[in-house]
């Protein structure tokens, strides 16, 4: 096979073995790769009931045809699960140089199923596969088990693991490869934990093929090109990186303060791209054959925060600090850098910790629950409880769950800010109506990559829409969720849709895979995917009830700027969105629309 | 005039587009261990360097084959293997004191980068090289942009110490 390598690595930790098994090239050409073959993997393989902390759950790496090829940002792998925060489908994706190594050691996918009866890490010495044991890794953070697992193996290995907040199984926990780059949301890291594998390490020397070199590499160029002439691809995320949105989403009077309380927070300049840039930033630094190069390589060098490392992106800074009201730059790093070394998801962490501050400043954690006060705005605290949630010590026991169980455990489920128990990222949807949709309809639980309407809401690409209005919305909404689905297939960053569109996307994936791919069958696959993830989650127990938003978005305006008043008018769009789905009035697809999409 | 494959590794963003593009140009794949040009990527110390041949003037690897395999290409002024003439002896890989030369198992035959002996365009790395970080440049203006370079730094700091 051209773009695919055609195989699955199989290994069942419960017997000790691994095999490589064909991938069924007709399931390849419909659902691609990535996101999209590995959920169709999954869900023919598990009970969608099943435990996600149970060996009958499988956790799925999966890279798309273009991982490891010069495709521009062809370098993401993605993680595919049941999760444990969220009981829906789980798919959380990644850059660094992990998931081309993988296909450079001859598989598209690899399936973890089972329990290990001791810790263990894998061993991808190209074709060769070992199971090895990793007693004295466990307990490790992901930065110290990269560095042993690199002597243990290659030099240049490359290495995907979990922190003690996996080994712990936090709802939390995510995976980090590369030290710094994340599989990060829904709490994968807790699965692969729970299977007790530290880490995946590779190294392979095979090629990727293409089926039409010449016209791929034109494609690619295209893609280049394209890119440069982009101001947010060639100049923004550079120079600034995804921070660059602190000023942008404050000025619009959006920007979620303290647990959403607020919309614009006062010590924004404070946090911003451009103070990063100005401060901590070493240097920008690319992912695995990435033109944007948006990651911010960072180092606090003096103080009690001293540190080096990547980050704060812009949705971890805005976790960590924004969120919990935290204006010191240095503290929000620091505490960036430990959720990478303990293995933890900024933004399902950082807004735990915002919950928390929350529920305590009004009374529902009592004093006596946690060593030290919970106040908005308290660096130290912050960087204190992210330590405690990594190791799962005192009150980070509980508040390595996330925000959802903390504020359920006081009673006041109500004031978790997120949707299907997973903490809402950086845009508060009263301000921008299209990711309240979006967020009530994920099938993850609330998520800005699923469909990111910021795009045309704030920057107008490729139409500007008002963010305060509804209309339009659903149809956008569905559009962006398909194209994402798409382009999480195939193995590319969602960051080149800021440059190009899925028009340009699939010349390199057909040129790739010879395949005969054209738009129109690439936006199918893409609702597809959607729609299969929506089967998943509802054979798991969700319902339309799920796509919800808390009564603080629905009900309560934002208190002030220019957003003053808004509230999220869901119950305006969903039914539209449902309808242009063609989805009941419950939201269950109908069996039309399953027929058309090869579901049923 | 010779032209140079200048390495700026502060601009290097450890992308690996290069390595990619290399593998393809020369063997139709994407491989980074069938690259000609390698990113060395310090992730601690935030340092990347691409590293490949310099196109040596004393060129030991061109000396030392015993079949004279690696020749000097008359219209871009690089090193080339040519590979009718190579019998894998791995001399040339001896005596490059950079590690330039490489060797593919399968194919037995040594390898060098050749600047895809591009006489009017860039070579396909340098194309592929969004943060420039590898430019295709005249010997004698590369020469004179490090002079020039240079002397900026010691303009500015002549006015430093005049203003102080």
């Amino acid at each position: 096979m051209n773009g695919w390598r055609g195989h699955i690595l199989r290994v069942n930790l419960t017997r000790g073995t691994a095999k490589k098994e064909p991938l069924d090239p007709k399931l390849a050409r419909a659902y691609i790769g990535g996101r999209g073959l590995g959920t169709k993997l999954l869900a023919d393989e598990i009970d969608p009931k099943v435990d996600p902390l149970a060996p009958g759950n499988k956790l799925i790496f999966a890279t798309g045809p273009l991982t490891g090829t010069g495709a521009s940002t062809g370098g993401r792998y993605m993680v595919v699960t049941k999760s444990p925060l969220t009981g829906a489908i789980a798919c959380s994706n990644s850059g660094g140089y992990f998931g081309p190594e993988v296909k450079y050691c001859g598989h598209d996918f690899i399936i973890l199923e089972g329990r290990a009866k001791e810790p263990v890490y894998l061993w991808l010495d190209n074709d060769r596969v070992e199971i090895r044991p990793a007693g004295t890794l466990w307990g490790k953070s992901t930065h110290e088990a990269e560095d042993q697992l690199k002597a243990e193996t290659h030099p240049e290995a490359k290495v995907s693991a979990i922190g003690p907040a996996g080994e712990k199984l936090a709802f939390t926990a995510c995976i980090l490869n590369d030290k710094h780059r994340a599989a990060g949301r829904s709490g994968v890291g807790a699965v692969m934990g729970s299977k007790q594998v530290k880490a995946i390490v590779a190294k392979g020397s095979q090629s990727v093929t293409v089926a039409r070199p010449r016209d791929f590499m034109a494609a690619s160029l295209a893609v280049v090109n394209k890119l440069k002439a982009s101001p947010v691809t060639n100049e923004g995320l550079p120079k600034y990186g995804t921070p660059i949105l602190v000023n942008v989403i404050n000025a619009h009077g959006f920007l979620p303060t303290r647990n959403f309380q607020q919309g614009q927070f006062e010590g924004a300049e404070q946090v911003s791209g451009e103070t990063i840039a100005d401060t901590i930033l070493i240097k920008n630094k690319g992912c695995f054959s990435c033109t944007i190069a948006c990651a911010r390589v960072t180092e606090v060098k003096t103080g009690k925060y001293k540190g080096a490392g990547e980050g704060p992106e812009y949705e971890s800074g805005w976790a960590l600090g924004i969120s919990t009201g935290v204006s010191n730059l240095e503290a929000i790093t620091k505490a960036n850098y430990l959720c990478n070394e303990l293995g933890m998801d900024t933004i399902e962490a950082g807004v735990a910790v915002a919950t928390a501050m929350e529920l305590y400043e009004r009374g529902y954690i009592p004093a006596g629950d946690v060593a030290r006060p919970l106040r908005f705005g308290d660096a130290e605290t912050l960087v204190w409880l992210i330590e405690e949630m990594g190791h799962r010590r005192g009150f980070g026991e509980l508040a390595a769950q996330g925000g959802y169980r903390i504020a359920e455990r006081y009673g006041h489920p109500e004031l978790f800010m997120g949707s299907k128990k997973q903490a809402f990222p950086a845009y508060d949807g009263r301000g921008a109506q299209g990711m309240a949709l979006g967020y009530a309809t994920s099938n993850r639980g609330a998520c800005h990559l699923r469909g990111y309407t910021i795009s045309v809401e704030v920057f107008g690409i490729p139409k500007k829409m008002d963010p305060f209005a509804i209309e339009g919305k659903a149809e956008v909404s569905k559009l962006f969720q398909d194209v994402a689905s798409f382009v999480d297939s195939c193995g590319i960053c969602l960051f080149t849709t800021f440059g190009i569109g899925a028009e340009d996307i699939v010349p390199m994936l057909d040129a790739a895979t010879g395949q005969g791919y054209t738009l129109e069958e690439c936006l199918k696959i893409g609702e597809r995917v959607w729609n299969m993830e929506r089967l998943f989650n509802l054979k798991a127990g969700l319902s339309g009830k799920d796509d919800t938003l808390p009564p603080r978005i629905l009900h309560e305006g934002i208190p002030e700027g220019p957003a003053k008043g808004m509230v999220g008018r869901l119950g305006e769009m969903l039914p539209e969105y449902y309808r242009l789905r063609g989805w009941d009035t419950a939201g269950v697809p109908t069996k039309a629309k399953l027929k058309e999409l090869a579901l049923a | 005039m010779a032209k140079v494959l200048v390495i700026h590794p502060e601009r290097c963003t450890a992308c690996r587009a290069c390595e990619l593009a290399c593998s393809m140009k020369h063997h139709g794949e994407f491989n980074p261990s069938r690259s000609r040009i390698q990113v060395n990527i310090f992730l601690e110390e935030a340092i990347y360097i691409p590293t490949t041949c310099t196109q040596c003037d004393q060129a030991w690897c061109a000396k030392i084959c015993p079949t004279n395999a690696i020749v000097l290409d008359e219209k871009t002024l690089a090193y080339k293997v040519v590979d009718d003439k190579c019998v894998g002896c791995k001399m040339c890989v001896l005596a490059c004191p950079f590690g330039s030369m490489v060797l593919f198992p399968e194919k037995g035959k040594a390898e060098k980068c050749d600047h895809c002996l591009s006489v009017d365009g860039d070579p396909e790395c340098v194309k592929f090289c969004t943060p420039k970080a590898l430019e295709y440049l005249d010997e004698d203006t590369e020469v004179r942009l490090r002079q020039m370079a240079t002397a900026m730094k010691l303009k500015e700091t002549f006015k430093e110490v005049t203003v102080s």
